[in-house]
């Protein structure tokens, strides 16, 4: 079972910035094995409860939708990263902000709440919270440690 | 902390909410809440199928909070034993009851059309349902699916046509693969006019300290999927049991006319993974993932076309439409699971019911005028699929004698000896000893999970254990399962929630409670519970025990019925009744 053992101290809201401090190479959270989800939705709610310090599924970066219920497929769906964001391109106010290393940042205070991130990803990885502003993937690896079934991954790839 | 109830009124068609912190404050939720609102709601002697007979579903503090407290509870008055009727289902419902922010809904009266209620947060409507009337409990979630919001994080509970036309064992189908099974609510849904619920909601809940929250959950989520129950249910799942049971002596076949099963192999949870099983699910918040879903692929012509179904099955599913039907043949056992899934029957009144039935054939007490033709036979796949299909349907006189459940079918038609049902709710698959028969008797609502007495038989196998501890228990279980029920956990991460790890959730989610208080919450839930049963007619000392127990071997051996007879009377003194 996959064990906390090789689990680094989940980064809290308090500290995010070590993560960055510390690793050189950038790191992505992964989609490595969609097909293996079981719906626990055990990631979105370590997402919510590590990042925010609430109970939601809505406070979540990471989203398990269901395609015809739960006889269906799931799908597993999170920021992919990339390389040209429409997220940052569809915001007005510059509050999202892709760091040369690919980092895509979001600098709250200048956020509106318009919701056009959300409208721009197609994929539906960037979405507004209860309090009205994005919630947006740090990979920092969090749910990948609540996940049961070995689908999702931190992966190191080069700045 | 949630404190609300919501309430709707189909007859009046009103729907309010109360702040209840008073009653969730003294009972905490769950169960511990279901009781007294249902001894709150339901006046003495009501039919259970009149509008005056109350649904009530609750959730508990932990649900939505920590792994695995993944339970909703259903408090009602049964329409098959007419005392307490109280059913746990798995699936989405505890969150979305949690998120939509409702920890307990009561439903009343009855709707003067078919009805479906759509709970979207505080946006609460009672909509028409007339044009899925009818329809099998699966379809009606597709259709129900499309038509409402909440994608990801709604749970959509409904009932098949055995609920509508009242069948007394009739279920409520959960979020596809789970449900509340037992004791008859899909019936008291139909008597509603109550096709099915969608609800969903977007609230979120704040943590008093986050960072003490997620301490305790790291703890907890460690021990959960450090247990062993992590292995055994995840692996090959409950239905691991067919092939212990049967080698323990204990798993019922052909009515309990013997404890094992020559053909169980076939029949067992290794033959269902390595040939059936093609996914597994989970309950949202569990990382346990019980749920085996297998794959039912049956050719209907020659030119390799298939149908294929996707059929969820567990240990008691795979007894009472496999062993105890004779049924040999794990694809036999997936299409009878389908067939009550789409009817919304409950898979182990309906195997039991027809096990009795099957019985009473080979003994003439049934004609094949009464079946309409069809061949009451040992593994008759076929027949069994029309008799299931015919009691949804009520065809004729004698099907819906058997739909009222094995106890009254048995009065009209006889044969009591062999009819097994305990407390007036069709058996479970266990005859593994006294503890077994005594457990679902005493139980609250006369089922094996009340108080595990088919484990405490598999301890005895093994140590030796007098009545009197046999008896105590039965009773530690009967009290500590009020209290995790209240928390709306899922028994089979109770290992991990010991009494320790239960008041540390709680202060994690604001709630002290003490080791003594949560003893005699437990004991005051159970009081209360039998409360309300003896009021509706419930005594345990001329409760009817089937001849058949005694006569086949158990897995402690030939059961004495002086023995069970002790075992209660123990039972009673001890609990102080007369
Ligand atoms: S949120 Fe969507 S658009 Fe923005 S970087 Fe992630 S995947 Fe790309
Ligand atoms: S990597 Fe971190 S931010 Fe991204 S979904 Fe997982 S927990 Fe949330
Ligand atoms: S934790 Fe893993 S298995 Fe559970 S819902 Fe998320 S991706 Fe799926």
């Amino acid at each position: 079972m996959p064990q906390n053992s090789n689990a680094k101290v989940l980064p809290g809201k308090a500290e995010p910035t070590k993560i960055e401090e510390k690793s050189k190479k950038k790191r992505r959270l992964k989609v490595a094995h969609p097909e293996r989800c079981i719906g626990c939705l055990g990631c979105m709610f370590a997402c919510s409860r590590i990042r925010r310090g609430s109970v939601s599924l809505q406070d979540s970066a990471i989203k398990i939708l269901t395609r015809g219920g739960l006889e269906g497929d799931f799908m597993v769906v999170v920021c992919r990263g990339c390389k040209d964001p429409p997220c940052v391109r569809a915001c007005p106010n510059g509050a999202l902000e892709r760091k040369p290393d690919g980092n895509i940042v979001f600098h709250e205070e200048l956020c509106a709440g318009c919701g056009k991130c959300e409208k721009s990803c197609l994929i539906g990885a960037i979405s507004l919270c209860k309090d009205g502003k994005p919630i947006k993937c740090i990979h920092c690896g969090a749910c990948v440690d609540f996940c049961p079934h070995d689908v999702l991954k931190l992966e190191e790839v080069l700045a | 902390m949630l404190r609300k109830v919501l309430y709707i009124d189909l007859s009046k068609e009103e729907i309010w909410i109360e702040e209840r912190h008073d009653l969730f404050e003294q009972w905490m939720g769950g169960t511990g809440v279901g009781i007294q609102l249902l001894l709150e709601e339901c006046k003495p002697g009501v039919d259970s199928l009149s509008p005056e007979a109350p649904i009530i579903l609750s959730i508990g503090p932990l649900n939505g909070m920590f792994p695995v407290a993944t339970k909703a509870v259903a408090t009602f008055k049964s329409p098959l034993t007419k005392e307490l009727g109280e059913s746990y289902a798995g699936g989405r419902l505890h969150l979305a009851m949690r998120f939509a922010g409702h920890e307990a809904i009561v439903i009343r009266g009855r709707s003067n059309q078919p009805s479906y209620i759509s709970i979207n947060d505080a946006d609460v409507k009672i909509k028409d349902a007339t044009s899925v009337w009818g329809i099998d409990a699966q379809t009606v979630g597709m259709i129900l699916r499309e038509r409402e919001t909440g994608v990801g994080r709604r749970s959509i509970i409904r009932i098949g046509p055995a609920g509508e036309n009242l069948v007394r064992f009739a279920g409520v189908v959960v979020d596809t693969y789970r449900h509340f099974g037992r004791l008859g609510l899909g019936a008291s849904f139909g008597s509603k006019n109550l096709k099915a619920m969608v609800i969903s909601g977007t609230e979120h809940v704040d943590i008093p300290d986050p960072k003490r929250y997620r301490e305790v959950y790291n703890k907890i989520y460690r021990e959960t999927v450090q247990t062993d129950a992590m292995e055994k249910y995840h692996d090959i799942g409950t239905s691991v049991n067919i092939n212990v049971l049967n080698w323990l002596k204990g798993l019922p076949t052909k009515n309990f006319q013997s404890s094992s099963f020559p053909e169980a192999e076939k029949i067992s949870g290794e033959m269902f993974a390595d040939n059936y099983l093609f996914r597994r699910l989970s309950c949202a918040g569990c990382p346990i993932g019980c749920i085996h879903i297998a794959s039912l692929k049956s050719p209907f012509s020659k030119h390799h076309e298939f149908e294929v179904r996707k059929v969820s099955y567990d240990y008691e599913p795979i007894y009472s439409l496999g062993s105890n039907l004779g049924v040999s043949s794990a694809e036999g056992v997936l299409e009878l699971i389908d067939t009550c899934e789409r009817l919304g029957l409950d898979v182990m009144s309906a195997g039991v019911v027809m096990s009795w039935a099957t019985e009473a054939y080979e003994h003439d007490l049934i004609t094949p005028q009464d079946t309409m033709g069809i061949p009451l036979q040992w593994s008759n796949v076929k027949s069994y699929r029309n008799v299931l299909e015919n009691i949804a349907k009520i065809s004729n006189e004698f099907y819906a004698t058997l739909g009222q459940g094995v106890e009254y079918a048995s009065t009209k038609y006889g044969g009591q000896d062999f009819a097994m049902a305990l407390g007036g709710n069709e058996v479970s698959g266990y005859h593994t000893g006294p503890a077994s028969i005594v457990g679902q008797m005493v139980g609250v609502r006369h089922s094996h999970l009340d108080n595990a007495g088919y484990s405490i038989d598999q301890k005895a196998a093994k140590k030796q254990l007098d009545l009197e501890q046999i008896v105590d228990e039965i009773i530690m279980e009967d009290n500590y399962r009020g209290i995790f029920n209240s928390l709306v956990g899922c028994l089979f991460a109770r290992n991990v929630y010991t009494e320790e790890n239960i008041i540390l959730a709680l202060s994690a989610v604001g709630l002290e409670k003490t080791s003594e208080q949560l003893n005699d919450l437990g004991v005051k839930i159970f009081q209360d519970k039998y409360r309300f049963k003896t009021r509706e007619g419930f005594n345990i000392s001329n409760q009817r025990i089937p001849k058949r127990f005694y006569e086949t071997v158990s897995t402690l051996g030939k059961i004495d019925p002086e023995i069970i007879k002790e075992m209660l009377m123990i039972y009673k003194k001890k609990r102080g009744w007369p």
